[in-house]
């Protein structure tokens, strides 16, 4: 068992919705992290959740940037740090529009730059602050405010954009596996350079399944191989230990959707491409484990 | 030392002297020379500072203020459309009081791609928080950068300060340029909302609107603040170094009938114009602005005044013409000149007074009456 740390660095009285796991890897994240550790974070949920002036939730120093400016900001950062001497982390907490849609060119520019700093995505496939729209990485078929019948393009494939920019590390993680997120920051902390974790946040609201069902969901995205789990440090990959089962024997998908109000009525099409999609990923990755391509 | 140098290369040379910790910037012409320097600089270990070469002026403006806000000093450079492009983080380097020093190269702004001197880009960032200055010599740009950081990073101040200097007419011409050694003039920078983890705090976070306008309050009270620290540190820098500057910079004023008043280079353009006039008995004088924000107390009573903008906004006027009315009162003859690098002699200066009508607006190469 890894020994988590008991400090709290997201504090009570935050201003998240019931149910939020945003707020619950945000805790992992910190307790990983340590009190050394600048939050950088864009518009998202955590703008919100971290309460209102003059009060803080956060028992970390915390630096609200604009949207598309996160990872520009903390290159910035992590190089003035590193001027005057301190070691301290700097980790961007950042939602998926703010990554995959309007963040994309500053996290490609501060990759490709090798600036030295943490960037987890957390994803809940759509624009949860600003109640629900569509981002580049809701999924096919799923419904938001601005896709009422159903989104007809597949998600963005964010980790192959940013596999492409060669990090020392990167992972995916799912808020219902907080131990294998706490070891994957823990691991990337102690790397220099870029590194980025991808994390799955099914969110009740957005995703319009009851409150308490949050682990579960997030444990069927994984069992069914929607969600694969995987690091690769210095370009070799191994898949995580939750996600092994999946890779040989998926789930049927049928659960994983009929718990989600955002899927509701979706189409044979949509269903299909969404399978085909995940199919598709888990061979890819299957390859490359056993180093075939 | 006395050296020969383009405003580019003169700005280069005072970032060098004033010794960021953080330079975060994006090539555009015609800026590019001063971000070349200073990579060369940092290079050759002739400036220990970290540059970080982004991907885009969003960026620089952005990661400026991640650098800032650790307490260290800061500087980028832009022009026209790379301005434009971080107008959003401008917005947010004041906001934040982060006393980053920018220096932009002022330049018309597209379509069509016209590369050449126009102040619109500058003035578009009117009301983002930024103390603005305007320079007329090479020298000027070099003194403006080195006393920007002083001003800026002063406690009663805490805001960015943009200098400006005109697209090829001063960034690639050559002056005669003597540098300084700052010393102490600059001390060192002490920012006292430094993002510290020993004491964590929040640092815009949503802010409800019982708090928001005291914000915006405290933004305006130290730009009212900062008029003191500008006469200050101008003051001391003509202690030390013998060339004073001002909020205007005044050419034969005290006993003109006739005042020309203009940003930039087109301002001491204006100066050899007033000698022009003078000898056909116009008692003409130039007042060339240099600090646009905050903007100065004008002496203008029982005075003549033709305000040349290089600039415009669609609709209402000329932006410079448009603040001194404004600011004081006054009826004033708005010549436009000089948009998108066009030439402006000073003999065209003088014709511009020679036919001045006040309360009229006249676009040079247009049309003889507007």
């Amino acid at each position: 068992m890894t020994e988590i740390p008991k400090e709290e660095y997201v504090l009570k009285c935050t201003s998240a919705c019931a149910g939020c796991s945003s707020s619950l890897i945000l805790r992992y994240v910190l307790k990983a992290a340590g009190p050394d550790t600048v939050l950088v974070v864009p518009a998202c949920c955590t703008s919100v959740i971290q309460g209102i002036y003059p009060n803080t939730a956060m028992n970390i120093p915390v630096y609200n940037i604009a949207f598309a400016a996160a990872a520009a900001c903390a290159s910035g950062m992590s190089a003035a740090f590193q001027a005057a001497g301190k070691k301290t982390r700097v980790i961007v907490y950042a939602g998926d529009g703010g990554t995959v849609d309007i963040g994309i060119q500053a996290l490609s520019g501060a990759f490709e730059r090798r600036a030295d700093f943490l960037y987890i995505c957390y994803d809940n496939e759509a624009y949860g602050n600003t109640g629900m729209q569509r981002s580049g990485a809701t999924p096919v078929g799923a419904r938001t405010t601005t896709t009422p019948g159903g989104k007809t393009d597949t998600k963005k494939d964010l980790d192959r954009i940013v596999e492409a920019h060669n990090p020392p590390y990167m992972a995916t993680a799912c808020s219902a596996y907080p131990q294998d997120l706490f070891k994957k920051v823990s691991r990337a902390l102690a790397i220099p350079g870029p590194k980025f974790i991808h994390v799955l946040a099914p969110c009740p609201p957005g995703w319009r399944f009851p409150t308490e069902k949050t682990i579960e969901v997030g444990k069927l995205a994984v069992k069914t191989g929607m969600w694969v789990l995987y690091e690769r440090e210095f370009g070799k990959l191994s898949i995580s230990g939750p996600s092994r089962g999946a890779m040989k024997k998926p789930l049927a998908l049928d659960d994983y959707l009929a718990m989600q109000g955002r899927f509701k009525g979706i189409n044979k099409e949509s269903v299909d491409k969404l399978m085909a999609e995940a199919e598709r990923n888990r061979a890819r990755l299957a390859r490359e484990e056993e180093g075939i391509c | 030392m006395l050296t020969i140098a383009t405003g580019n290369k003169a700005v280069a040379a005072a970032v060098k002297e004033a010794g960021p910790a953080v330079i975060a910037a994006y090539p555009i012409t015609p800026q590019t020379e001063i971000v070349e320097q200073i990579a060369e600089f940092v290079t050759s270990g002739a400036m220990p500072a970290r540059y970080i070469a982004v991907e885009s002026e969003h960026s620089a403006m952005a990661a400026c203020i991640g650098a800032s806000i650790t307490g260290v000093r800061t500087f980028t450079a832009t022009s026209s459309h790379g301005l434009l492009y971080m107008h959003e983080m401008t917005n947010w380097a004041a906001g934040a009081r982060l006393p980053i020093v920018m220096v932009n190269v002022n330049r018309s702004i597209g379509p069509g791609w016209n590369i050449w001197a126009e102040h619109t880009d500058a003035l578009q960032e009117r009301d983002t928080g930024w103390l603005q200055v305007y320079v007329s010599t090479v020298q000027e740009a070099y003194d403006a950068t080195l006393m920007a950081f002083r001003i800026a990073e002063h406690n009663d101040v805490l805001l960015p300060v943009m200098v400006n200097l005109d697209g090829f007419l001063l960034s690639h011409i050559m002056q005669p340029l003597e540098t300084v050694e700052a010393g102490d003039f600059i001390p060192p920078i002490r920012l006292p909302h430094a993002i510290d983890p020993k004491s964590p705090a929040g640092y815009g976070t949503l802010t409800g609107p019982d708090q928001q306008f005291l914000f915006r309050w405290e933004i305006e009270r130290s730009m009212r603040d900062s008029v003191a620290v500008i006469q200050e540190t101008e003051r001391d820098f003509a202690k030390r170094y013998g060339r004073k500057y001002g909020p205007t910079e005044d050419y034969r004023c005290n006993d003109a009938e006739i005042v020309i008043i203009a940003l930039g280079t087109l301002g001491k353009e204006a100066e050899v114009a007033v000698d022009l006039l003078r000898n056909e008995g116009i008692k003409a004088g130039s007042m060339r602005i240099r600090w646009l924000r905050p903007f100065p107390a004008l002496e203008l009573a029982g005075k003549e005044v033709v305000v040349i903008d290089r600039d415009y906004s669609f609709g209402f006027g000329g932006i410079l013409a448009h603040e001194i009315r404004a600011k004081t009162g006054i009826r004033l003859f708005s010549v436009i000149a000089g948009i998108g690098g066009q030439e402006v002699t000073y003999d065209d200066i003088a014709g511009f007074v020679r036919e001045r009508r006040m309360g009229a607006e006249y676009w040079f190469g247009v049309n003889a009456r507007v």
